[in-house]
C-alpha cells in the first residue's frame, strides 16, 4: 500500500496555504507533518480525509480498496474528540465502532487498551480532556482501517497516554498500516519520514523574502 | 436544635429513611378510613354520585398549591439562607406538585362534563390552575436542562418565586371574576357551608392525600440526595482513573 | 449493528438524556395552544372552529424547536467530520437523523394532541381528524426543516434563520393539514382529497429533504 500526493495545492478563503506539495508514504511507514501554526498541517490531513477540496494536484492510493475513497479507508482523528457528553464511555465507543464498522471482535479490548475500562459506564461528560482524547483513540483500535490520519494526537495526553499512543502507532505500522500525523513534538516513531510545510507556503516564502530585503536595507545603511 | 440537625443531609437521611415506611403505613390507614367514609357518604340531591369526584378534586387542588408553596419556601432557602437541603426539597417537590395539579385538572374536567356540559371552559379558576400546571412543567424542564444542580437550583428558585404570584390568583379567582366554578365552601370566615356528612370524609381524604404528599416528598428527597452522592462518587471515580 | 442503526440509537439516547428531551417539545406545544384562548377570549364555539388551525400552527412551531441543533452539535464536537467521510451515504444518514428527530419531537406531540384539543373544545371527530392529519403531515415538517438545519449548521444563531428559511416552505403542509382536518368536521370537500395531498407532501419531502440537506452539508463543510 502506498499513499502519494503530487503537486498538491490547498486553497482556503482565496489564498494558497501550501502549493506544490509532493509526498509519498508506504504501508508500514509514518509521515510526520511539521510546520508552524497556519502552515496547513490540519488542512493537509483534512484534504487526505476528503474534508477539504484539492485545489490543484492529485492524490493516489495504491493497493487500497478501489471502491472506497481514501477517507473511507482512513481513521481521521481531528482536534475535536467527536464524543457526546450525555452518552457513557462505552456507548460513545459502541456508536463509532458501529458507524465506522465492522468492529473488531473484542468489545472491551479497546477500552482496556486506553485504560478507560474501569469507567466504561460513566458519562463522557465527566471525563478530563486527556481521558476524552484517549476515548477517541480507542475508536482507532475498535475498527481496523489501514490509514491513520492523526492531527496533534498527543496534545492533552499525559506521559503514560503518550506512551500508549506510541505503542498503538508502532503496532499499527508493524501490521502494515500507514500513518500521517501532524505534530509539533516528536512522537517517538523510529524511521518516520518528515514533511516540513514551512517551505511550501507561498505566503511564507513571500514574507521571508520581504524580511531579507529589509535586513539588506538595514545592513546597507551605515 | 432538631431543625438544625435535619439541615445536614446525612442527618436528614438518618431520620427520614426509617420514617418513610411508617408514614407510608399511616397513609394507607388514612386512605382506608377516608375511602370508606367517602363511599358511605350520601349523594348530593342535585349531582347524585358525581359529587364524589370532589374527594379527589379538592385534595388535588390543595396539594397542587401546597407543592408550589413548599417550593416557594425552599426557593427562599436556596437564595437567602443557602440552606443545603433547600434545593433538594424544591427539586423533589416539583413533580409531586405537578402530579397533584394534574389530578385536580383531570378530575375537574370529568366533573365538568356532566355538570357544565363540557370538559373544559376558559374560566378564571380553571385557567389559573392550568397556568400553575404549566409553571410546574417549566420548572421540571429547567431542572432537567441545567446539568449542575446548584446552578439549576438558583435558576429554578427565581422562577418559583415569580410563579408564586399565581397562588393568590387561584385562591381568589372565584371572587374576583364571574366564574362557573363554585366559590370557597370549606375555608371561609363564617365557617364551612358543606353538610358535615360530606365535610368529614372530605377532610379525612384531604388528610390522607396530604400524608401521601409528605411521604412521597421525603422519599423523593432521599432519592435526590442519593443521586447526588452517586454523581459525586462517579466524578471522583473519573478523576481517580487519571 | 449497522451504521444507520448506530446513528439512530445514538440520537435517540442523546435527545432523551439532554435538556428535558421529548418533554420540551410537548411542553412548548401545550403552552402555545393555551396562549391562544388568552388572546382570543374564551369563546368555545370560536375555539372549536379554529381549533385544528391552532393545533397545526403549534405543532409547526414545536417541530422546528431544537431542529437547528440537529447537525450543529455534531459539527461542534467534531462528529460531523467523521460522518461526512463515513461509508454510509450522507443522504441516508440525514434521513435517519430526521427520523430520530421526528420520533422524539413529533410523536409525543401527536400523542398529546387529542388531550390538548380538549382545551380548544375539539372532541370526537374533529380531534381524531386533526390527530390523523398531524400523524401524516409532521414528517413533511421535519424533512423540510432538516434542509434549514443543514444550512444553519455553521451559524451561531441558526435558530431564527432556520425559522425564517423554513416556515415559508411549510405553507402547503399547513394549508392541506388544516383543510383536511376542517373537511372532516364541516365539509364541503371530502376529507380524503386534502388528506391525500398531505400524504403526498410528506412522501415528497422524505425524498427531497435528505438530498437537499446532504448537499447543503457537503457545501457548508468544505
Amino acid at each position: 500500500m502506498r499513499l502519494a500526493g503530487h503537486d498538491l495545492t490547498c486553497r482556503r478563503g482565496g489564498r494558497d496555504i501550501f502549493a506544490g506539495l509532493n509526498f509519498s508514504v508506504a504501508g508500514g511507514e509514518a509521515l510526520m507533518v511539521s510546520g508552524r501554526n497556519g502552515a496547513g498541517k490540519s488542512s493537509l490531513l483534512r484534504m487526505l480525509a476528503g474534508l477539504v477540496r484539492i485545489a490543484h494536484g492529485d492524490l493516489e492510493l495504491e493497493g487500497g480498496d478501489p471502491n472506497l475513497t481514501i477517507g473511507e479507508q482512513a481513521h481521521y482523528l481531528g482536534h475535536l474528540d467527536a464524543l457526546k457528553p450525555s452518552l457513557s464511555v462505552a456507548e460513545n465507543l459502541e456508536f463509532w465502532a458501529g458507524f465506522l464498522g465492522p468492529p473488531t471482535s473484542s468489545r472491551s479490548g479497546p477500552l482496556a487498551a486506553v485504560g478507560l475500562d474501569a469507567i466504561a459506564d460513566l458519562p463522557a461528560g465527566y471525563l478530563s480532556a486527556g481521558q476524552r482524547r484517549r476515548l477517541s483513540l480507542a475508536r482507532l483500535l475498535a475498527v481496523k482501517r489501514p490509514i491513520w490520519l492523526l492531527d496533534e494526537p498527543a496534545s492533552t495526553l499525559d506521559a503514560s497516554g503518550q506512551r500508549r499512543l506510541r505503542d498503538f502507532m508502532r503496532a499499527h505500522l508493524a501490521a502494515g498500516g500507514l500513518i500521517v500525523a501532524a505534530t509539533h513534538a516528536a512522537l517517538g516513531i523510529d524511521g518516520a519520514h518528515e514533511l516540513r510545510l514551512d517551505q511550501l507556503s507561498p505566503a511564507f516564502a513571500h514574507a521571508t523574502a520581504a524580511l531579507a530585503e529589509s535586513e539588506a536595507v538595514k545592513v546597507g545603511e551605515p | 436544635m432538631a431543625a438544625a440537625n435535619l439541615a445536614n443531609p446525612s442527618r436528614f437521611l438518618k431520620i427520614a429513611s426509617p420514617a418513610i415506611p411508617w408514614l407510608g403505613g399511616l397513609t394507607v390507614i388514612a386512605f382506608a378510613v377516608g375511602i370508606t367514609e367517602a363511599v358511605l357518604s350520601p349523594d348530593d340531591y342535585q349531582q347524585g354520585a358525581t359529587v364524589k369526584i370532589m374527594f379527589l378534586h379538592v385534595p388535588g387542588a390543595w396539594l397542587g398549591m401546597l407543592g408550589w408553596g413548599v417550593m416557594t419556601v425552599a426557593a427562599l432557602g436556596t437564595l437567602v439562607w443557602r440552606h443545603p437541603l433547600a434545593d433538594v426539597t424544591a427539586k423533589a417537590a416539583a413533580p409531586i406538585g405537578a402530579a397533584f395539579t394534574f389530578m385536580c385538572l383531570v378530575t375537574g374536567s370529568l366533573w365538568g362534563r356532566p355538570m357544565w356540559g363540557t370538559y373544559w371552559v376558559w374560566d378564571a379558576r380553571l385557567t389559573s390552575v392550568l397556568v400553575l400546571f404549566l409553571l410546574y412543567l417549566g420548572v421540571i424542564a429547567l431542572w432537567r436542562t441545567v446539568d449542575d444542580p446548584s446552578r439549576a437550583a438558583r435558576a429554578a428558585a427565581i422562577v418559583t418565586l415569580v410563579g408564586a404570584v399565581d397562588l393568590p390568583i387561584i385562591k381568589f379567582s372565584v371572587e374576583w371574576w364571574n366564574t362557573l366554578h363554585q366559590s370557597a365552601s370549606v375555608f371561609r370566615m363564617d365557617g364551612p357551608t358543606i353538610d358535615p356528612s360530606i365535610l368529614v370524609p372530605l377532610l379525612v381524604m384531604t388528610g390522607a392525600f396530604t400524608l401521601l404528599f409528605i411521604t412521597l416528598l421525603l422519599a423523593a428527597m432521599r432519592n435526590e440526595l442519593l443521586r447526588r452522592r452517586v454523581r459525586t462518587l462517579r466524578l471522583m471515580q473519573a478523576s481517580v482513573v487519571g | 449493528m449497522s451504521a444507520l442503526a448506530a446513528i439512530f440509537i445514538r440520537d435517540m439516547r442523546n435527545t432523551v438524556r439532554v435538556g428535558g428531551g421529548a418533554l420540551m417539545g410537548v411542553l412548548f406545544f401545550l403552552v402555545v395552544v393555551t396562549m391562544v384562548p388568552f388572546a382570543l377570549g374564551p369563546d368555545l364555539a370560536l375555539l372549536n372552529r379554529i381549533g385544528p388551525a391552532i393545533l397545526w400552527l403549534a405543532a409547526l412551531l414545536a417541530s422546528l424547536l431544537a431542529l437547528d441543533r440537529l447537525f450543529a452539535t455534531d459539527h461542534e464536537d467534531g462528529s460531523l467530520d467523521l460522518i461526512l467521510t463515513g461509508r454510509p451515504p450522507l443522504e441516508l444518514v440525514v434521513l435517519v437523523k430526521g427520523f430520530a428527530h421526528w420520533v422524539t419531537t413529533a410523536v409525543p406531540i401527536i400523542v398529546a394532541a387529542p388531550f390538548v384539543g380538549i382545551f380548544l373544545n375539539l372532541g370526537g371527530r374533529a380531534g381524531t381528524a386533526t390527530v390523523m392529519t398531524l400523524l401524516v403531515g409532521t414528517p413533511a415538517l421535519t424533512f423540510i426543516g432538516i434542509i434549514g438545519a443543514a444550512i444553519a449548521v455553521t451559524l451561531r444563531r441558526g435558530g431564527l434563520l432556520l425559522a425564517v428559511l423554513v416556515l415559508p416552505l411549510t405553507v402547503p403542509v399547513l394549508i392541506f393539514g388544516v383543510a383536511a382536518a376542517n373537511a372532516a368536521v364541516s365539509g364541503p370537500i371530502p376529507f380524503g382529497t386534502p388528506f391525500m395531498a398531505l400524504c403526498g407532501l410528506s412522501l415528497a419531502s422524505l425524498v427531497v429533504g435528505p438530498f437537499a440537506a446532504a448537499a447543503a452539508l457537503r457545501l457548508e463543510m468544505e
